[in-house]
């Protein structure tokens, strides 16, 4: 009872999810009594076969095609190592290169699909937890099926470590590439601009709490007051209300700040991702359930509209 | 050429809530179109107004009471709606993405559209996998996390931008027919008018069972079950600061100065 878990790269570098992806598959693979079967589709595969070579691996597959992901060659290389091996779960990346060919290969595999996973257990058959309502709650979810595609949340899991003594192979995939429709033409790097959020000290961060664009006034004030760079989460840029280069999260910018108030903003996963390494996280916020307060360090469980007025003032703004 | 568009009514929680059984108590939700669908449905009627002879057609699987939520995206441009529920489908358990790409499927089967947008992902249970198995399931080419369409008719192609993390954006070249999941942000989607409110009361609103689009029962058995519903531990170690707002900013004042915080 085998469990495999597809690797993810980007323009030459194998990323985290990859090694997160190992931790999880090794410890489903020792509750199955199996061996832990590691992928690398595509890109420089002998090095990125190398850096999977860790603790606890079996064994890692190499696919040598293409240098860059592609939909359609990803689904049909993973289904057929998934068919060659027949692994119990097929582990892969809760990404946005996962969520692009996961549902795919687990459509073609028959398999059932759970994505988002933030833990798994197998004590009676494969039990998925995940969350739902933007982290409000959690749910539980079991699999009745021989065998399961599963996508992980990133960060969720430790990466694995250490040097293992998994046997590295090629394995010879046939692509059938007039099914391969898509094609990638480039990537760009969006969001340049004047500000840089990341370099800041302290930022004033603004979400969808704010309500009216108007209102975005009382946040640069409070920047000002406190010498702060003001940033946000997406739905103010989606809006157009702030530039694309202050946006903190998953699609935006990662930023490190010594502090970093998050005001009106609930706290989603993909924000998250994007500010939790701040040294000091403030968050303000009338919903005391808002999943922002489980990485805070202190709350202020208020209406902003009259807690920032009033923290002006004590800055003499 | 038809574009399809798939709808879905979504719970949103209030602040403070209960858990009833394997979901929320139904007095502490409010009804909402999904978040990344109204921007697939602005997207499909943005097409609609630039080119000709563009027809859009949304599809939902839900109850009833989630009519006047698909009339939203009629009063904003769509064309017409299809709505497949019977009672099978109540008395289901978890729909999950598997099943609602099939029953979308069928009505694709019928419809044959040029392209079908979807949301990235539901705002209540996030799956984000109904899109991507549709393409999978209908034969089409598919792209997932779409920020921006171009759209090249004659050449039978999508150039779209899959938006990817750390403000990177992949440039992708996607033949039609296709499945695109669409991103907030890909464009501003507008209000519906008082003229677009009225119209869509009079634009054709389809309900069909799964028989009616070939299925039958079957088609709702899923191997996942739902088991539980709670609300996680928090692992939360803030400090809450108490009192009057100009306490609370007193003491965050303080508490910003210690950390070194001043103009
Ligand atoms: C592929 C993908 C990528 C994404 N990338 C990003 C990303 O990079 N960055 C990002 O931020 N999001 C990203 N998201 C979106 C993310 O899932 C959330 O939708 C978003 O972060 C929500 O923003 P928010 O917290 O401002 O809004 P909401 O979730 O709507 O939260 C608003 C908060 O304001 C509070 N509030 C309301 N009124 C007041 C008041 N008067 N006083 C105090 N508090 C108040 C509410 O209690 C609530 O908690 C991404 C999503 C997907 C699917």
């Amino acid at each position: 009872m085998s469990v495999l878990a597809v690797a993810e790269h980007r323009r030459g570098e194998l990323r985290d999810v990859s090694l997160e992806l190992l931790t999880a598959g090794r410890e489903l693979a020792d509750d199955l009594d199996g061996e832990l079967h590691a992928a690398v589709v595509g890109g420089d595969v002998d090095a990125f076969g190398e850096k999977l070579n860790r603790e606890g691996v079996d064994a890692v597959h190499t696919v040598d095609a293409g240098e860059e992901f592609n939909h359609d060659v990803y689904t049909q290389v993973v289904a057929q190592l998934a068919e060659e091996l027949s692994p119990s779960v097929v582990l892969m990346p809760n990404t946005v290169d996962g969520m692009d060919y996961a549902p795919a290969v687990a459509s073609r595999l028959d398999r059932p699909l759970v994505t988002d996973a933030v833990a798994l257990d197998t004590d009676d058959g494969l039990t998925v937890t995940r969350e739902l309502y933007g982290s409000k709650v959690e749910t539980t979810i079991d699999v009745h099926a021989e065998r399961a595609a599963v996508t992980l949340r990133p960060s969720e899991w430790p990466t694995a470590e250490g040097v293992g003594d998994a046997t590295i192979e090629a394995f010879d995939a046939t692509i059938d590439e007039s099914a391969v429709r898509s094609t990638v033409t480039g990537f760009e790097e969006v969001g340049g601009g004047d500000v840089d959020i990341t370099d800041a000290d302290v930022l004033v961060s603004v979400g969808r709490g704010i309500e009216e664009e108007e209102n975005l006034d009382m946040i640069f004030d409070l920047a000002d007051a406190l010498g702060a760079t003001v940033s946000g989460s997406r739905p103010l840029i989606d809006n157009g209300w702030l530039a694309k280069d202050r946006q903190v999260g998953q699609s935006g910018k990662v930023v490190t700040p010594d502090v970093y108030i998050a005001i009106g903003i609930s706290g989603a996963v993909q924000h998250v991702a994007g500010m939790k390494g701040s040294d000091t996280i403030v968050a303000i916020n009338t919903d005391p359930n808002a999943p922002i307060f489980d990485i805070a360090d202190y709350g202020i469980q208020d209406d902003l509209f009259d807690v920032i007025p009033a923290l002006i003032e004590e800055f003499g703004g | 050429m038809k574009i399809l568009v798939t709808v879905k009514e979504v719970a949103v929680v209030d602040d403070e809530f209960e858990i009833d059984g394997l979901g929320i108590d139904e007095r502490y939700v409010t009804a909402d179109l999904n978040e990344w669908d109204e921007y697939a449905v602005e997207e499909a009627v943005q097409i609609k107004e630039a080119g000709d002879d563009v027809e859009v057609v949304t599809v939902t699987v839900g109850p009833e009471g989630t009519e006047e939520t698909i009339r939203q995206a009629l009063a904003k441009g769509a064309d017409r709606a299809i709505r497949v529920w019977d009672d099978a489908l109540a008395e289901a358990g978890l729909l999950d993405p598997e099943t609602k790409a099939e029953i979308v499927a069928a009505v694709a089967a019928d419809e044959d559209p040029d392209l079908v947008l979807t949301g990235v992902q539901s705002a209540d249970d996030g799956f984000g996998a109904t899109g991507v198995t549709l393409g999978e399931k209908l034969g089409f080419e598919w792209a997932a996390v779409v920020n921006a369409l171009d759209l090249d008719r004659d050449a039978g192609v999508a150039h779209v931008r899959r938006e990817l993390e750390g403000s990177v954006e992949a440039l992708t070249d996607v033949e039609l027919p296709a499945v695109l999941t669409i991103q907030t942000g890909i464009n501003d989607p507008r209000y519906a008018s008082l003229r677009g409110i009225r119209q869509a009361q009079s634009k054709e609103l389809a309900t069909k069972s799964l028989s009616e689009v070939g299925l039958d029962a079957a088609a709702v058995e899923s191997p996942l079950e739902q088991t539980s519903l709670y609300e996680p531990e928090t692992e939360s170690e803030a400090t809450v600061f108490e009192g009057s707002a100009e306490e609370t900013a007193g003491e965050l004042a303080t508490l910003l100065r210690e950390k070194g915080v001043e103009n």
